[in-house]
């Protein structure tokens, strides 16, 4: 019982917390221009447990290849041009009223930008 | 000389000679030697290797590994369910292929792609049809049993929005039936497969929001959904399908917050014991109970995670439970009379799956991450024995073949 307490609902409670975050990354973003955010590289082992985690966790309702399943594809055909905050938002709090849960307990935000860019690479191994 | 004496080191190579030809007598029958010595196939089950597109063929009286095979494509999700002569395994992969494997031989005997995406399938009472269930485009499609051609298809396609539904907990029932739930639709739909070019599908609509699994009671009487959108189960009656589907264990997290749910549980598995349902709560730690005589709530048990699968020993007096992610290291034993769990097993990393063999002496549990099988013993609950194999799934014995709803 005592991993319970790790998957707290969060989703709901940080929205409001989210919305200025939001709009520091546009702000961030307009002044980046055209630069693409920085992402930083996990350690070799959490970059591995990360992998694991999204091939096989993730994939229970996005398809072990990425391919779909109840959940939509993460294939990189299909999150190009998907915007970066968006998805973000969606691993890290989930969509309310779908089947897509908050991620937040078990990726940081840094973590996360790490799981978009290897999807939208193709998710090599 | 030497045969008379019989020393114990002769008896010893002679064992071992007899061991060589049997195993040589096993490699034959697996290569399809039609000299070798006949068996049955009651004892047999099929294993899904996730990752590698394979499935393994076990031997669940030895304890043993067959044999493998490859080439089934996309097993990442994927179910098996059997010919009445239980001689064959049909597996519904995730890329949609339907593969028709011979468990005695060994051997790939058909494969067919159906479908873009598919979740699993059924076959019908009388062995003939093999219906699959899809995601992409949605639908079931019925396929004869022996060719694997297809025979119809029944469309899940809404003409006013264009939306197909995924298809989920697709269920044979008695007389060449289907049932099945329509994911975004929310509705349930009963086929009679009794023409299998022709069938005819009955629809009940608004059973609840987000059927995301369904089940048949081992008598085919009932049809139930499990809801991801809402607090409750959708119950068909089918013996009174003019009653329609009606909701039951309405409101059973009402209370209490639900909890983010990272994998969906899988209602495959009835349990159903002494009169009672044992069902896996959506976003709780719980497994409720129900009575079956009137479907009401009768009791929560509070377990170590999100259940997964939640399947009673074939005798009904325990009842075995599986944890979604992050508690998936974890089975829970649930004792039936007390509704206490009475124990904790950390059989391995990734525990996706249970079949008991037929008459429940033992328990197969597929450990994914740590890439074996565990066999525990039902009576001592302590583990017997573990098997290698390639990041497991699902687990299928044969006698699955003479079950209605498996």
């Amino acid at each position: 019982m005592g991993l319970v307490s790790v998957i707290h609902p969060i989703g709901r409670r940080r929205l409001p917390l989210l919305r200025p975050l939001a709009g520091l990354a546009l702000l961030l973003a307009a002044s980046l221009a055209a630069a693409a955010p920085p992402v930083v590289e996990p350690s070799p082992m959490r970059a591995t447990a990360i992998r694991h985690l999204v091939r096989q966790d993730c994939g229970s309702c996005h398809g072990l290849t990425f391919k779909g399943g109840l959940g939509n594809p993460l294939t990189a055909e299909a999150l190009a041009g998907r915007p970066d905050e968006a998805l973000l938002a969606t691993i890290l709090n989930g969509r309310p009223g779908t089947a897509m849960p908050p991620w937040r307990s078990f990726l940081t935000e840094e973590e996360a930008k790490w799981v978009i860019k290897w999807l939208k690479d193709g998710a090599p191994e | 000389m030497a045969e008379r004496r019989r020393s114990g080191v002769a008896h010893s190579i002679r064992r071992l000679r007899l061991r060589i030809i049997g195993l040589l007598c096993a490699s034959l029958l697996l290569a399809g030697c039609s000299t070798t010595a006949v068996r049955g196939s009651g004892d047999l089950g099929l294993v899904i290797e996730r990752a590698s597109g394979s499935v393994q063929l076990v031997d669940n009286t030895r304890r043993e590994r067959l044999a493998t095979v490859k080439g089934l494509g996309d097993l990442s999700h994927a179910s098996a369910v059997f010919s009445r002569d239980a001689r064959y395994a049909y597996v519904f992969g995730r890329d949609g292929g339907l593969s028709k494997v011979d468990i005695l031989t060994g051997r790939l005997a058909k494969r067919v792609m159906q479908a873009g995406n598919s979740i699993g399938g059924a076959i019908s009472s009388d062995g003939r049809v093999v219906a699959a269930q899809n995601y992409e485009p949605g639908g079931v499609k019925l396929f004869d049993a022996d060719t694997l051609e297809l025979l119809s298809e029944v469309s899940t396609r809404d003409p006013a929005s264009g939306q197909s539904s995924k298809v989920v907990g697709l269920a044979d029932l008695p007389g060449n039936r289907f049932a099945f739930s329509l994911f975004e639709a929310g509705e349930i739909w009963v086929i009679d497969a009794a023409d299998p070019r022709h069938p005819v599908t009955t629809r009940y609509r608004n059973v609840g929001r987000q059927p995301y699994d369904g089940l048949a009671s081992q008598d085919g009487r009932y049809y139930l959904a499990g809801l991801f959108g809402e607090d409750g189960l959708a119950l068909l009656d089918t013996w009174h399908p003019e009653a329609g589907v009606r909701r039951v264990l309405d409101g059973y997290g009402r209370s209490t917050e639900k909890l983010p749910v990272y994998k969906m549980p899988h209602l495959r598995g009835w349990a159903l014991s002494g009169g009672q349902a044992f069902l896996p709560a959506i976003g709780h730690n719980e497994v409720l109970v129900a009575d079956t005589r009137d479907w009401q709530l009768r009791a929560k048990v509070a377990v170590h995670g999100q259940p997964v699968f939640v399947m009673a020993e074939p005798s009904g007096r325990r009842v075995w439970v599986n944890f979604a992610f992050p508690h998936n290291d974890t089975v829970q034993v649930i004792d039936v009379p007390t509704l206490t769990v009475v124990k904790t097993l950390k059989p391995g990393r990734g525990i996706l799956h249970m079949e008991f063999t037929p008459r429940g002496d033992e328990v197969w549990l597929s450990s994914r991450d740590d890439d074996k099988l565990v066999i525990v013993d039902t009576a001592t609950l302590t583990v017997r024995h573990e098997l290698p194999a390639a990041s497991p799934s699902g687990i299928f014995f044969s006698w699955r073949a003479s079950r209605i709803g498996m």
